[in-house]
């Protein structure tokens, strides 16, 4: 079988201005979503105390909360973990308070009285020393794959292309981002994982079609197409491979959102929106820009000296 | 035609052959075992531990189902885990007759079942993290400051009696911030105690002033004796933490420094998370000090250190106390929980050598006064025990306080493990429940599992016998993987589990590259032999382009990510380089193999190849 019968080139570029609208705008909601929302912080980040909790039946939410603030923890949150029994409790930083007893105390607290006896199944506890410096780590991470794509792709193809696909596939992680903020989903490490991991794999579509861009320039036979039509010719002939791609890496990603557990959940939600928009991105934006930043066939036609590249 | 040399064909057969003996072990599961490694260094591992375990075991009519000697101990391997606990409680008495003086630490494991000789070849089992098998994970903060400021009261105190000895006169030793000031009412008192203090505390650089009617003499710490009592402060830390865990008795702990001022402590397997974390949080230092009783009779005590000593009866009373340190922690050499004469719990200690010196001669000269040992905790000090001095004692003595017998035990595991050269905090925290961590690798399992189904049952699909390579491929991918990272013993985390279905599904990429490849080929007319080399050729540069841009993402979470995103970023780097090669030289031997040898080949089986124009 065969999912895509194309008979002719699909004239993508002649909606280039829409699709670059269309970006622009999302992009500006994500970034509206971000600066009025924030990003709901994880502990890791943030500091502070975060404990799962495990009861034999149903936990009582506002017991639980009612004893914790009774006994003087403040500002706890308390809520449901993947299922009724399981409770996951956050507690700030408090200012000259032995964090690390704080674990010990919450048991304490929840254990007095006849009612079912909570067993501790996790707790994460964060200095503040701490979140400031993973924020900063994950910052320097992002350049470091800003830098090292753009290099790459600048010797591998042309500083256009390099410019084109970064900023393509940074405006899918401001778009995770965005989704994160709008929906006020937990941004922990293991989803700053998967939006570095989504850069990498997005770059790496642009890199697909991008090698076809190449490859159809350097086509002797193609040579009276202009640079749009190029572009077009090698995400037509790309597209299949990208929509099959991305298929099976969804499929596995779904896994994970279905079996995965509460841990995975939010790192699988931030690769699906990646992948989601990283097809569209890297193809639809990543083409256009380079094509308003002019990119041609000479550029790519190298000197005959570099003909063992040329052969492809 | 399409062949690969025999040394390529041999190369993937090794590589398959390889790839399955590593990751052989991982299916073997898990048995339950007692490990007895040593407590202290001077501890021989040999053969007559190992002889002393057997016969223990013999006399004892415990069953078990191998013991193993290597460098770091001796490992009892047992059916199930109530003989377990019976034989670890066995080995401790036996081997640890005196339980303040432990020589061997004697602690619960799981041994991998895989057979001896996958063991031979180095074929382990993935090391799991603690998220998957549960236990404990600390990140200290060794407070450099506060060693700093130690080191220099205690040399103050030197100072002072070397200053007194000498019989050189002065108008006070302070410490001020990060100085030691000397105070003189002339220069010729400052001119003596130069030499002398010069002397005394060679690592101090000292400069003259003067204050008002006071000529000064300022010392503050060479860079070079500060990065020394830096570097030392947070081995000795180390060193203490390694005692303090061996006590607990954690099969495989692991204690690292971590950065220039940081200690990462992780107790796999853990159960007892509250007492490890007492032990481990526990941040106590002791000083013996002695009571400013002036002060204390006429109750003014303004202008001095004041430590509050509760009693029995739950009051509180406030202990001035004088400046100057006797003795600090360092000095215990041990210490045992017993009741001294009058049968109130006590604990009974040793000094060393020179504490014994100094103990002597501060009790000859303060007889009938009152000492007080405090123990400071996250920086707040606390009166444990006040007496009177009785009488002259050296290196051994008691220390009689408001105790239970229970809070003698701990506090004599804590001077028995020593002090810590400098404060500690706890700045990170994780504890696994075990029951978690199984659930954990269920889920990842899980995940992995039907991901992968469903990507094989859309290629066979979708592709038909090139699909079936391809997910053979995919399959000798997740193989090489798992191999990797357990001849690698690289720690497997939840997300590592991701990162392994993450990156199964990014690696099918290369091989839909490669099947769109042929397809295309086929669909302008080439001869399926030669689609199938031009498919890959051609492929061939765009999956290494791509691949080196994942790997790039990858190795920036490698070098800049900690804890959960490092654990990801192993497992993801080596993904990409496993599945470069399994997708491409792998998927390629299998795709000869099956068309390569056919000389007039008609057809491939690659799912429909739609022509345009033609209609199906």
């Amino acid at each position: 079988m065969e999912f895509f019968r194309i008979r002719r080139d699909i004239p993508f570029m002649r909606k280039a201005l829409v699709f670059n609208v269309i970006s622009l705008v999302t992009f500006l909601l994500a970034v509206f979503f971000l600066a009025t929302r924030g990003l709901h912080l994880s502990v890791e980040f943030t500091g502070g105390t975060l404990m799962e909790i495990s009861y034999s039946e149903a936990a009582d939410l506002q017991g639980v909360r009612k004893a914790l603030t009774d006994s003087g923890f403040s500002e706890p949150q308390v809520q449901n973990f993947g299922t009724a029994r399981d409770v996951l409790i956050r507690l700030p930083l408090v200012k000259d308070v032995d964090s690390a007893k704080v674990s010990q105390q919450v048991i304490a607290t929840l254990s007095v009285g006849d009612g079912p006896k909570p067993e501790l199944r996790r707790v994460e506890y964060v200095g503040p020393q701490i979140g400031k410096e993973l924020a900063e780590d994950g910052a320097l991470a992002l350049m470091f794959v800003i830098c090292g794509i753009m290099a790459y792709l600048a010797m591998r193809f042309e500083w256009r292309y390099a410019v084109s696909a970064i900023i393509a596939n940074l405006h899918d992680v401001v778009i995770i981002l965005g989704f994160f903020a709008a929906f006020q989903w937990e941004f922990s490490l293991p989803v700053l994982a998967a939006v570095l991991a989504v850069l990498g794999y997005s770059v790496n579509e642009s890199v697909v079609v991008f090698d076809r861009v190449r490859e159809v320039f350097r086509n002797a036979r193609k040579r009276t197409l202009s640079v749009a039509e190029v572009m077009d010719n090698a995400i037509t002939s790309t597209i299949s491979r990208t929509i099959i791609t991305h298929g099976s890496t969804q499929m596995m990603v779904l896994s994970m959102l279905l079996f995965g557990g509460e841990a995975l959940h939010y790192f699988a939600v931030a690769l699906t929106i990646g992948i989601c928009f990283g097809i569209y991105s890297s193809v639809l934006v990543a083409c256009p820009l380079a094509m308003w930043l002019g990119v041609k066939r000479e550029q790519l036609i190298k000197p005959p000296k570099r003909k063992d590249e040329a052969v492809v | 035609m399409n062949r690969y040399p025999i040394w390529k064909n041999a190369l993937v057969i090794v590589a398959l052959i390889l790839g399955l003996v590593y990751t052989l072990p991982n299916f073997f599961g898990e048995a339950p075992a007692v490990q007895v490694s040593t407590a202290r260094t001077g501890v021989q591992i040999d053969a007559a531990l190992m002889t002393q375990v057997e016969s223990t075991l013999k006399d004892a009519a415990i069953a078990h189902t191998g013991l193993t000697l290597d460098t770091t101990g001796v490992r009892v391997r047992l059916a199930d885990t109530d003989t377990q606990l019976k034989t670890r409680d066995v080995l401790e008495r036996a081997l640890n007759p005196d339980p303040a003086d432990g020589k061997y630490v004697v602690a619960l494991n799981l041994l991998s079942k895989s057979p001896d000789w996958l063991r031979s070849v180095g074929a382990l089992p993935m090391y799991l993290g603690l998220d998957l098998r549960g236990g404990v994970h600390f990140l200290l903060q060794v407070d450099m400051q506060g060693a700093i400021v130690k080191r220099l009261d205690s040399m103050s105190s030197d100072l002072r009696t070397q200053l007194r000895e000498k019989n050189i006169r002065h108008g006070g030793i302070s410490r001020e911030g990060n100085t030691i000031v000397l105070r003189f009412r002339d220069t010729a008192g400052r001119d003596a105690a130069r030499s002398a203090a010069e002397k005394a505390l060679p690592e101090m650089v000292w400069t003259p002033g003067q204050s008002g009617a006071d000529y000064l003499y300022t010392g503050r710490m060479s860079e070079l004796a500060e990065t020394e009592l830096r570097e030392s402060a947070i081995k000795q830390n180390i060193l203490t933490l390694q005692k303090r865990v061996n006590e607990l008795g954690v099969a495989e702990p692991i204690i690292q420094q971590q950065g220039a001022d940081r200690i990462v402590v992780q107790l796999p397997g853990v159960q007892d998370v509250a007492k490890a974390k007492d032990l481990i949080g526990r941040t106590a230092t002791l000083e013996v000090r002695l009571v400013d009783q002036e002060a204390m009779t006429s109750g003014n005590m303004e202008g001095l250190e004041v430590y509050p000593e509760n009693s029995r009866s739950g009051g509180v009373s406030n202990v001035p106390v004088k400046k100057q340190v006797i003795l600090t922690g360092e000095r215990f050499e041990t210490a045992q929980a017993s009741f001294d004469d009058s049968n109130r719990p006590a604990v009974a200690v040793k000094l060393d050598a020179t504490g014994g010196r100094i103990m002597r001669t501060v009790t000859r000269e303060n007889l009938k006064k009152l000492m007080v040992i405090l123990l400071f905790e996250k920086g707040r000090g606390e009166a444990i025990s006040v007496a009177t001095i009785q009488g002259e004692f050296g290196d051994r003595f008691q220390i009689t306080g408001q105790f239970s017998p229970q809070e003698t035990n701990t506090l004599a595991i804590l001077i028995r493990s020593g002090a810590l050269a400098a404060p500690m905090e706890i700045i990170e925290e994780r504890v696994i429940g075990p029951s978690l961590g199984a659930e954990n690798i269920e889920k990842g399992f899980d995940s992995t599992l039907w991901g992968f189904v469903a990507i094989a049952v859309f290629m066979i699909f979708y592709y038909a016998v090139f699909g079936f390579i391809s997910t053979t491929a995919l399959a000798a991918n997740l193989l090489f993987l798992i191999a990797l990272l357990s001849l690698l013993q690289a720690t497997l985390t939840l997300p590592g589990i991701a990162a392994i279905a993450l990156t199964l599904g990014m690696a099918i990429d290369a091989n839909v590259l490669i099947n769109e490849r042929i397809r295309e080929e086929l669909r302008n007319g080439v001869t399926p032999q030669a689609a199938i080399a031009a498919g890959y050729e051609r492929a061939w540069a765009t999956i290494l382009d791509s691949n080196i841009t994942t790997l790039i993402a990858g190795i920036a979470l490698l070098v800049f990510g900690s804890g959960p995103v490092r654990g990801f970023a192993v497992v993801h780097c080596l993904g990409i380089l496993t599945s470069m090669f399994s997708a491409v030289v792998v998927s390629r031997a299998i795709v000869n193999m099956v068309y390569g040898r056919a000389r007039k080949l008609e057809k491939v089986s690659i799912g429909t190849v739609w022509k345009p124009g033609a209609n199906l």
